[in-house]
């Protein structure tokens, strides 16, 4: 099948504009005859299930979680970009869609990206209107703040909740609609299998993870908002229950997978601290707005400081490495995500990590306090040089801007980062990869719809942040309701789809099949027993840094796992009731089969890009190098075992911004 | 030795566990009972990091135990001792009914904000520039404030009524407290009060074991501030 990324014709600022001036539309009387699915509840599947249904048809809303109000998107800490230009410094459209597109490493799609920009600052007044409260300055306008890879403050925020503020707001529009039945909303269900019947997605299969019961479910349309797959990984920032399984299910069903091997590891996050770990926490990157980021010079202070016979804060000035700063002067401590983290691997491997396991680096507030407590000392007519005083005022600013993450970080590391810099090292946060779309949002499969972090499209090689809510608000709240209407203005003759055919039948059947064999298995280790291990050849060999060596093993042994987990795995309790095992043995099956896909993906991509290093391929001055002739999206279609994957390629092609060496410095 | 009462009982030193969070201690003892052959105990978690509201536990005869303006999810082992012995309850309310184990049931709070708990405004590019509505910053952040609830619950288990009045108050606070909120503040306060009366919440003592236990330090203010709203919109309707 030749992929059609159904791009509307015309100059790029025009294209959306006339592509909505000339779709089909469905009038509201039929919107009313029209079913849709939306699985996943987080901001894109939430703003487009409060939006569908605004707009009159009828929405089935599922999530896995007990409510729509806890999906992962809650735990967004820093922000939102929009091109608002309220800070009047030189923001624009075009420069958003410019930053994203560099940012992504010139591996995202220019339509869908300069689209996405068009519409942010609609999703600012959006969500104010909803009445999310927004930070805002003494005057009553919204405060912007600046985020990694760019060079203007266009990030909108809530202190260190932006997600979670964003999500209520999705979710009160949701509950609107619920309160008036336009939304039937199922908590606690997990999505197994999407159905087809003539090639067009017509349902899906779920359990209800409460009862275990088995369900059928019907529309003219699926939306996956399913979220990303990054606990492939076992440890990352994900909440412990994100998965792909939604996604996973739907590729097996034909929707091709998109550059599964583009993942972003987080430079600021706590540093794994032991075995039974369960998961990571990220340290906004709002942090490195004041934070500056150093490991010792010399190798004697790194002993010592591991020892614990020095503090960090006894190191002198001239002693301490600002990496970023000296390798990136431009953009400093602000360079984008994947460089920072690469940055820091550096300096770890070269031996100069600052905690017991030589991996981690300082995330370092006391020039910041410094500065705004001198800043306050003045604004307040107070001395200004009373150390103690100007330490206190600046303690205050900081806590005012970040109290919740410094008050998260207390509480893990048992640290007070007042007193002693933050330890953070990088971890798996974001999958930039996903099920492949066309401009609509459509997969390859009709009628199946992915939007947010569990598509591919925008973010390229490297998200940028603040991107990520803007990304899922976008396609939610703008994007889906238009380029779902184009496709239903067929379906209004078709009336209800009846549950009651052999395609459903056929996907129950499977979906109860493989919940038995679960059941019954009684092998001898638990589903986390093998996750752990999967997660480790993943961090392993999937990583920071990846080679072809490293990769060919990974598949091997991932698919020898895999194999190993089906004959011993063992899952107690029974399939008709709530059995968090059995959910959770169905998920990791599933990271199983993708985890292999992604080796494969990243062994195909013979270049560096973004998120995705290979150590063969890097300037000499070890920054990742990208190669001409990888300019496309690999777009995987399923062919049975996952390396037996077949590789479809989409060209991108850059008309509006030359393709340059991406520096940051 | 951890002793928790029940039919567990976790056997790794009480050293060995020091750094891990109280969740992580629970999979770990989870993975010895499957291993054995046993059922794990159910709970609910996601986010691990205090933010998402899923965990619940009252441990100790404690809402989210013994720690203060954490969630169970954050709570460290590091804040027991060797030889504590740990009790572990499910939240008790009766509009929280218990699923499984330490899983309970609280889709209660959802209804009642499918019964107000928004504004009523459509999705469209044209609602108004958001600098258009400015708002002063101590009323924005005390909406900011309020909004901040996570939905746990453990306002709840804490008060001897089982009254969610700080939940419903933090939710009614946000929209009052801002402009946009004022067009339908009537309506709202009058159903959102009705659904928590509905469901079987009780009253408010002014007792303020749901201010201690609050895992986000949500105000009392809030609940004052719900009285007047809807003695106001009482007066009003």
């Amino acid at each position: 099948m030749a992929l059609d990324s159904k791009i509307p014709q015309g100059p790029i600022e025009d294209k959306w504009t006339n592509y909505k001036n000339h779709i089909d539309l469905v009038n509201p009387a039929n919107k009313r005859n029209i079913d849709v699915i939306v699985v996943g509840t987080g901001l894109a599947g939430g703003s487009a299930a409060a939006t569908l249904a605004e707009l009159g048809y009828n929405v089935k809303a599922f999530c896995f979680q007990d409510s729509p109000r806890r999906a992962h998107s809650i735990a967004a800490q820093g922000g939102i970009n929009a091109a608002k230009n309220y800070q009047g410094d030189g923001d624009s459209t075009y420069r958003l869609f410019y930053d994203t597109v560099k940012g992504g490493d010139y591996r995202s799609r220019e339509a869908n990206v300069y689209r996405l920009a068009e519409v942010s600052a609609n999703i600012i007044d959006q969500c104010v209107a909803q009445g999310v409260p927004f930070a805002r300055e003494y005057g009553g306008l919204l405060d912007n703040r600046s985020f990694g890879g760019v060079l203007v403050s266009r990030t909108f925020y809530a202190a260190g909740q932006t997600g979670q503020q964003l999500l209520l707001g999705a979710y009160s529009a949701m509950n609107r609609q619920i309160g008036r039945g336009k939304i039937k909303m199922y908590n606690r269900h997990e999505m197994l299998d999407v159905v087809k019947v003539d090639g067009k997605a017509r349902g899906i299969i779920t359990r209800n993870l409460i009862t275990g019961e088995i369900e059928r479910h019907s529309a003219h349309a699926v939306v996956l908002g399913t979220g990303g797959y990054g606990n492939v990984f076992f440890l990352s920032t994900n909440a412990m229950g994100s998965n792909v399984t939604a996604a996973w299910k739907a590729h097996k069903r034909g929707a091709y997978f998109a550059n599964p091997c583009y993942t972003q590891i987080h430079p600021t996050c706590i540093p794994v601290y032991g075995d039974h770990q369960s998961k990571l926490t990220l340290m906004s990157e709002s942090l490195r707005n004041d934070g500056r980021i150093w490991v010792p010079k010399h190798k004697k202070d790194v002993e010592a400081i591991r020892n614990k016979t020095l503090k960090p804060t006894q190191l002198a000035e001239a002693d301490r490495d600002y990496y970023l700063e000296r390798r990136y002067p431009a953009f400093g401590n602000l360079v984008p995500r994947d460089v920072a983290s690469r940055a820091a691997k550096e300096r770890c491997d070269a031996g100069f990590g600052v905690n017991a396991t030589g991996e981690a680096v300082y995330l370092d507030f006391a020039s910041a306090i410094q500065r705004y407590g001198k800043e306050q000392a003045h604004v307040k007519g107070l001395d200004e040089n009373d150390a103690v005083l100007v330490k206190k005022l600046g303690q205050e600013v900081v806590k005012n801007k970040y109290g919740n993450l410094f008050q998260m970080y207390e509480k893990i590391v048992d640290e007070n980062p007042y007193e002693t810099p933050m330890m953070i090292y990088p971890a798996v946060h974001y999958t930039m990869g996903g099920i492949r779309v066309d401009y609509n949002l459509m997969t390859t499969v009709p009628g199946l719809y992915a939007i947010g972090e569990a598509n591919f499209s925008d973010h390229g090689a490297n998200r940028l942040g603040a991107s990520a809510l803007m990304q899922g608000l976008a396609d939610g709240y703008f994007v889906l309701p238009y380029t779902i209407g184009d496709y239903l203005s067929d379906d209004i003759r078709t009336g209800p789809i009846s549950t009651d055919t052999k395609e459903f039948e056929e996907a129950e059947a499977e979906v109860r099949k493989n919940i038995e064999h679960l059941i019954n298995n009684k092998g001898s280790h638990s589903v986390d027993y093998f996750h752990k291990r999967l997660g480790k050849i993943m961090w392993n060999k999937c990583g920071m840094a990846r080679n072809a060596e490293d990769l060919k093993s990974a598949i091997t042994e991932i698919s020898e796992l895999r194999a190993e987990f089906w004959k011993d795995v063992r899952v107690p309790g029974t399939a008709n009731e709530f059995n968090e095992e059995l959910a959770k043995a169905g998920r990791v099956a599933d990271f199983l089969e993708l985890g292999e896909l992604f080796a494969k993906d990243a062994l195909e991509r013979e270049e560096s890009a973004g998120g995705h290093f290979r150590e063969e391929y890097q300037t000499p001055e070890g920054e990742a190098m990208r190669r001409k002739e990888f300019q496309y999206v690999s777009a995987w279609e399923y062919k049975g075992e996952p390396k037996d994957a077949v590789l479809h390629k989409e060209a991108l092609a850059y008309e509006n911004i030359e393709v340059k060496e991406r520096s940051y410095k | 030795m951890l002793t928790i009462k029940g039919k567990w009982l976790i056997t790794k030193s009480a050293i060995s566990l020091r750094d891990m969070s109280f969740l992580e201690m629970l999979d770990v003892l989870n993975n010895e009972l499957i291993e054995k052959g046993d059922e794990p105990v159910s709970f609910d978690h996601d986010c691990r990091e205090g933010i998402c509201g899923s965990c619940s536990l009252y441990i100790n005869g404690e809402a989210h135990g013994p720690d203060r303006g954490v969630t169970t999810c954050q709570l460290h082992m590091r804040m027991f001792k060797d030889g504590d012995t740990i009790f572990i309850e499910p939240f008790r309310a009766k509009a929280f009914p218990v699923i499984k184990d330490l899983v309970v049931d609280r889709t209660a709070f959802d209804r009642i904000q499918h019964a107000g708990g928004f504004i009523s405004v459509n999705t469209s590019g044209n609602t108004i520039d958001a600098n258009t509505i400015p708002v002063n910053k101590a009323d924005a952040d005390d909406a900011f404030s309020a909004a901040t609830c996570i939905g746990c619950g453990a306002c709840v288990a804490s008060c001897k009524n089982s009254s969610a009045m700080l939940f419903v108050g933090a939710k009614v606070s946000q929209f009052a407290l801002l402009p946009q909120g004022q067009v339908e503040a009537t309506d709202r306060v009058l159903n959102m009060v009705k659904q928590m009366d509905d469901e079987g919440f009780g009253n408010c003592t002014n007792t303020g074991a749901c201010e201690v236990e609050c895992p986000k330090g949500i105000s009392l203010e809030n609940i004052a501030r719900m009285n007047r709203e809807y003695l106001a919109a009482s007066l009003k309707g």
